[in-house]
């Protein structure tokens, strides 16, 4: 199964601790910094960057007693929404290697779908997790924004990213996130909430009186396989003693135009450290622009240079309050249209992506079209709650996943509900 | 659609902003994507003003010296060092 490219650098690193991931293979997304491994965003800006310091994430594997089996391939930084704009080539999804496997944590599920893990850190800014877990069949989980420390990892829209786990299994995905959910001193966005948390204990799948709030919204436009698997599920649920009601999210057609603009903004910031002096491609010669620009030219890959650019465009005098002050309001706006929601309802459902598994490079010549992927994924990101992805079911023979939202720090009930569908 | 459309030009300029060069035909491609992409934007100006209260708080600690970086690894991933410093291109 090597030729499914989950990996960009396959590295054992082997902890004698004796926790609670002792004899667990993990797989850790490549962009999350860890001590004396190459940690390459899936750039060649990175080719040969070495990271001097581990990610709390990885400290907290090595405590817990993980082999951590290598760094697995994405989106170029978290850049996309299939893991074909790696420069390290496209990962492929080991359901049918015609497809892809999502992104940007493509080569994180692909690595537990196919075995070569038993469980994978992704990170999810705008879906990055739940996308491929839902693609490759497994469960991913973005937790509320806070309780996960980012220190360690690099940096494309920080307001909107959380690192989070991939396993096979709800409970498997539970105990990886009691691993590294919890404050942290290098972090001051963290917060406290997952301490001494027991998400694991949470997958006993009793959803008995428990209601679910389904956003007509996000129906709509789905494909017509992937809303017959999503209503499937929630009859089981109902069966198991649940119930649901449509409600519905105004706000939601903004989010999506919020989103991008409130991220590539954040990336237009974040990635202006890569200069190619402190580490990086270098430019060579010429005076400090010419320098900076030609690194950024030769170690950028298009949807970089793509997002760098609007982002750029949105925050420059003229159109900020055009775009990036009116998004800011949109990103308000969907945060209280979730709370008000979960004033009637503990969950809300949805299918976690609109569309099956596309071929390899059939969506890539259209990024508009490929944005418009995200609609269901990139809402959460904005209000800065948990969401899980658990499969449903297929359609097609291929993967769909249920995606089940809480309320801030809510994770317990959110799996609780995930543990009843499998 | 969008009242300001983007033109080659403009997408040079944010390009030279931004710091990236660019080949002409990128430059072509990104000019086109953009207006689509920023007419996709122009829905954001039917987002009504939202009162955003966000209970923030301030985390402080105290500013202590602590165990860094040596060095050493500070410079390792850099092209060029002179005597323990980063070596740049020159500024102008």
């Amino acid at each position: 199964m090597a030729s499914l490219n989950a990996f960009i650098t396959e590295e054992r690193i082997e902890s004698d601790a004796d926790g609670p991931l002792a004899g667990k293979t993990v797989a850790v997304k490549d962009n999350i910094s860890t001590e004396g491994v190459r940690t390459t965003c899936g750039s060649a800006m990175l080719d040969d960057y070495v990271a001097p310091y581990d990610a709390t994430v990885v400290s907290r594997l090595k405590d817990a007693g993980a082999t951590i089996v290598g760094k697995s391939n994405m989106d170029e930084f978290g850049m996309g929404t299939t893991t074909e704009t790696s420069a390290f080539g496209p990962t492929r999804n080991p359901v049918d290697t015609d497809r892809v496997p999502g992104g940007s944590s493509g080569g994180s599920a692909a690595a537990v779908t196919a075995g070569e893990a038993d469980l994978a850190l992704g990170s999810d800014t705008g879906g990055s997790i739940r996308c491929p877990a839902a693609f490759c069949g497994v469960v991913g989980i973005k937790p509320t924004y806070g309780l996960v420390s980012r220190y360690g990892l690099v940096a494309y829209a920080n307001s909107l990213e959380q690192i989070g786990p991939i396993a096979p299994s709800v409970s498997e995905a539970a105990s990886l996130l009691d691993v590294i959910s919890g404050e942290d001193a290098n972090d001051s966005t963290t917060v406290a909430e997952g301490d001494d948390s027991d998400y694991a204990a949470a997958a006993g799948g009793d959803v008995d009186g428990l209601t679910l709030g389904v956003p007509t919204e996000l129906i709509e436009g789905a494909d017509e396989g992937v809303v017959e698997t999503f209503w499937d599920s929630i009859s089981e649920l109902e069966a198991q003693g649940a119930t649901y009601e449509e409600v519905s999210l105004e706000s939601i057609e903004h989010a999506l135009a919020a989103y991008y603009v409130i991220a590539t903004s954040e990336a237009s910031s974040n990635l202006a450290r890569f200069d190619g002096v402190r580490y990086g491609l270098s430019g060579g010669e010429g005076n400090w622009n010419e320098s900076f620009a030609r690194a950024r030219e030769e170690g950028f890959g298009a949807e970089v240079k793509r997002r760098i650019l609007l982002g750029t465009y949105a925050l420059s005098a003229g159109y900020h309050d055009k775009y990036y002050k009116k998004a800011q309001d949109a990103r308000a706006w969907v945060r209280r249209d979730f709370e008000g929601v979960f004033d009637d309802v503990d969950l809300v459902a949805s299918p976690t992506m609109p569309v099956l598994p596309p071929e390899l490079g059939e969506s890539l010549d259209d990024p508009l079209q490929l944005y418009l992927m995200d609609a269901n994924t990139v809402p959460v990101n904005l209000a800065n709650l948990p969401a899980i992805s658990v499969p449903a079911g297929e359609a097609d023979g291929l993967p769909v996943g249920l995606q089940l939202v809480a309320p801030k720090f809510d994770e317990s009930t959110m799996i609780r509900a995930a543990s009843a569908v499998e | 659609m969008s009242d300001s459309p983007v033109d080659s030009e403009e997408v040079r300029h944010v390009a030279e902003l931004a710091r990236v060069d660019l080949a002409d035909e990128e430059v072509e491609e990104f000019a086109a994507q953009f207006a689509d992409i920023l007419a996709y934007f122009d829905a954001l100006d039917e987002v009504p003003e939202i009162e955003a209260d966000e209970d923030l708080v301030n985390v402080m600690r105290p500013d202590e010296v602590r165990e860094g970086l040596s060095q050493e690894e500070a410079l390792s991933n850099a092209t060029e060092t002179e005597a323990g410093y980063f070596k740049g291109p020159r500024v102008s």
